[in-house]
């Protein structure tokens, strides 16, 4: 077993909230824009390479040694109540990689695609940028839940601010505020199950727990309950049925920003910590078989979505979606590494998809994929990274090829057959509705338009670099002779499917043998529900005027009607007998003498009675 | 002639001057039911002192008197000034405090 220095770990973590502080503090810097997105850059770029550096040379550890670090925190009578610390280990490392590399090609993307911003608002983004990547550093390298769950907010509010960048568009502001209520929704699972977890067993640290975990030596009452509210806080920050529905909107950010949260960071967090804490999930099969179900329904509502959407950026929201449930089904079909595996080569070609679905909206100035047309022929190097990661995505080319048949082999090996026949059809739908947005958007007949400027050259460069990655990330995969557990004919079952798909979509879209109208008509019921988003919206919608508004009035009409009612009632009170009683001060001396001598004739009276 | 005849006399002659602080409307009338109940409490004393053999209360009286003339004096004052701003000394129209 090898292990990252934790020196290193250190210097990845400090060098973005470095740039962080410097952005945030230092007002000159921040107002001009460009500087602070250099410093951002240069610090991520930094962190990129310590990161690079620490998984190329890790340090080997006796197997069964703990690979954290800690330092105790939350002091307490017999000894600190949490320990903060990195852990450093083989999935941690290679999440640096991962969020450092994906943060520093959307920083330098955003450069050229954030250009004519004013600079203040420019410094702000660079700002969060760098607090982004700090928090899911921070996230991936926690040693305990604690620590993690600190981050995991932080992770939270950075995606918050990130959509809700523009803030001045009522509907970027709506989705920011929508996204952070749901995760919160999620949240408070997580919170109350390390909370009780921490009251079980006396710790928040991974190693003791997993350690007592795999030795058969954890007893805490009602463990079922404890890692079913700790996955709640997956459901909402992986945006798993029924939590999802802040994804899709959280487009209302800037592109490289949704290529962040969607490849990376944010969305990323739910997975690693379910993968990270698998040898607790591993005591409670319940839950296991939960997370599958819903990861595999995730999969299959996701995609049928992504096929009626005209956004091109949605498109790609509900596809994460899809994908997150396959890593989600995979955690709980008991194989964490084929969801972890899938995580990192969805996250690289993830990001590909939405840097260059933001070169396309640049070009055509629209995000409908029925008004574009034709780029193929005009942007050959940006249609071929689009290609490239389109095809990892559907599962055709490694490395997408690669880890969907390792989820697909987990979750058949874990004898979960119907979640196996979900995931089996969203990879057809998968195929489909991205060879659907392939053949509208980079074929057909380019719509008329005035000339188009060159996509800068920055965004250009990213986009090549990510598909090179790409093709090498398949590359060393299929040279390294991959091989997946599972039966002979999965591969070919679910290429034809896949390829089933996209002989569909070019039936559709491409060729003009099928008429869209009928095929959506051949689907009626679901195509209703999809297009309507399954009525989940209209759900929460109704939920929260039926509960919240209604709440309100109640307390309004206790506020009006009792609270006020009570305090009207002792002001007039005290207004009609101050009336009543001021008339007795006439202000004239001889009534008061009058009451005087009254009052000595009525003492002497008493005195001879008593 | 027996204590208690004086002290007859003295309630009568506080009795009259209530009366009269009560009743009357001018404020120097007031004034003067006062005089009246002071000297009938300078009536008591007096006797008091004069039947008991002791000299306290006949040095009470003179202190008495001699507030009494400086407090009408200080009284007439007052009427003086508030017939001068009012242009009325009838205790009726004298009603500033009235709630």
């Amino acid at each position: 077993m090898r292990i990252g220095s934790p020196e290193l770990a250190l210097l990845v973590l400090a060098l973005p909230f470095a740039s962080f502080l410097a952005i945030g503090l230092i007002r000159p810097l921040r107002r001009r824009g460009r500087p602070a997105a250099a410093v951002s850059i240069l610090a991520m770029a930094g962190a990129f390479l310590t990161a690079g550096a620490m998984s190329w040379q890790g340090i080997p550890v006796a197997r069964g040694l703990n690979p954290a670090v800690l330092w105790s925190w939350l002091p307490a009578d017999g000894g600190p109540m949490a320990s903060v610390g990195v852990w450093v280990d083989g999935m941690a490392m290679q999440m640096c990689v991962l969020v450092t590399l994906v943060s520093l090609l959307v920083q330098v993307y955003s450069w050229s695609y954030l250009a004519d911003e004013p600079p203040p608002s420019l410094g702000r983004y660079y700002a969060y940028q760098s607090l982004f990547a700090f928090s899911m550093l921070g996230l991936v390298l926690s040693p305990g839940f604690l620590q993690m769950f600190v981050f995991w907010e932080l992770v939270g509010l950075c995606s918050y601010l990130l959509i809700g960048y523009w803030y001045d568009r009522p509907s970027a502001a709506q989705a920011a505020v929508k996204a952070f209520w749901i995760t919160k929704l999620g949240d408070l699972g997580f919170v109350a199950g390390i909370v009780m977890l921490w009251s079980g067993t006396g710790t928040f640290d991974f190693w003791p727990l997993f350690q007592a975990a795999e030795g058969g030596a954890l007893h805490v009452d009602g463990l079922t309950t404890i890692m079913f509210l700790i996955y709640l806080g997956a459901v909402g920050k992986s945006a798993q049925f029924p939590l999802h529905v802040w994804l899709p909107d959280a487009m209302e950010g800037p592109t490289p920003v949704s290529a962040l949260i969607h490849a990376a960071t944010m969305v990323t967090a739910g997975v690693y910590m379910v993968a990270r804490a698998y040898p607790l999930f591993a005591l409670v099969p319940s839950v296991l078989t939960l997370i599958a179900w819903v990861g595999a329904f995730t999969a299959l509502l996701a995609a049928t979505m992504a096929c009626v959407e005209r956004d091109i950026k949605r498109v790609l929201a509900y596809s994460t979606v899809s994908q997150l449930g396959y890593m989600m089904a995979a955690n709980g079909a008991g194989a964490p590494e084929a969801a972890f595996q899938h995580l990192t080569t969805h996250g690289v070609f993830k990001a590909l998809l939405f840097l260059g679905a933001g070169i396309v909206i640049h070009h055509f100035h629209t995000n409908d994929v029925f008004r574009m047309g034709g780029l193929f022929g005009q942007r050959p190097w940006v249609g071929g990274s689009f290609l490239v990661a389109t095809l990892a995505l559907a599962g055709v080319i490694p490395p997408g090829f690669f880890s969907k048949e390792a989820v697909l082999a987990g979750v058949l090996h874990a004898h979960l057959s119907v979640p196996f026949l979900m995931l089996l059809a969203t990879s057809f739908l998968t195929a489909f509705y991205m060879f659907r947005v392939v053949f509208l958007a980079f074929f057909g007949h380019a719509p008329v338009h005035h000339a188009h400027p060159e996509p800068p050259v920055a965004m250009d460069a990213v986009c090549r670099a990510l598909a090179v990655l790409t093709l090498a990330l398949g590359l060393r995969a299929a040279v390294a002779g991959h091989h997946v557990e599972g039966p002979a004919w999965l591969p070919w079952i679910s290429l034809t499917w896949a390829f089933a798909g996209i002989a569909l979509a070019w039936a559709t879209y491409q060729a003009g043998r099928l008429d869209p109208a009928r095929l959506a008509a051949a689907f009626a019921p679901i195509d209703f529900l999809a297009r309507r988003r399954y009525f989940l919206d209209d759900i929460y919608g109704g939920t929260y005027r039926l509960l919240l508004l209604g709440l309100s009035r109640v307390v309004g009409w206790v506020d009006r009607y009792v609270v006020d009612g009570v305090l009207n009632a002792l002001s007039a009170g005290a207004l009609r007998a101050g009336d009543a009683l001021r008339r007795i001060q006439t202000g004239q001396p001889q009534d008061y003498v009058y009451g005087v001598a009254l009052g000595v004739l009525l003492l002497l009276v008493w005195a001879q009675l008593g | 002639m027996p204590l208690h005849a004086y002290l007859v006399l003295a309630a009568l002659v506080f009795v009259i001057g209530l009366f009269g602080v009560l009743t009357r409307r001018n404020a120097v009338g007031i004034l003067l039911g006062i005089e009246l109940m002071l000297n009938a409490v300078n009536i008591n004393l007096v006797a008091f002192s004069r039947f008991r053999a002791d000299l306290a209360g006949l040095i009470f009286t003179l202190f008495t008197i001699a507030i009494t003339v400086a407090e009408v004096a200080v009284g007439l004052a007052i009427v003086i000034v508030i017939f001068r701003v009012r242009r009325t000394i009838e205790a009726d129209h004298l009603d500033l405090l009235r709630g």
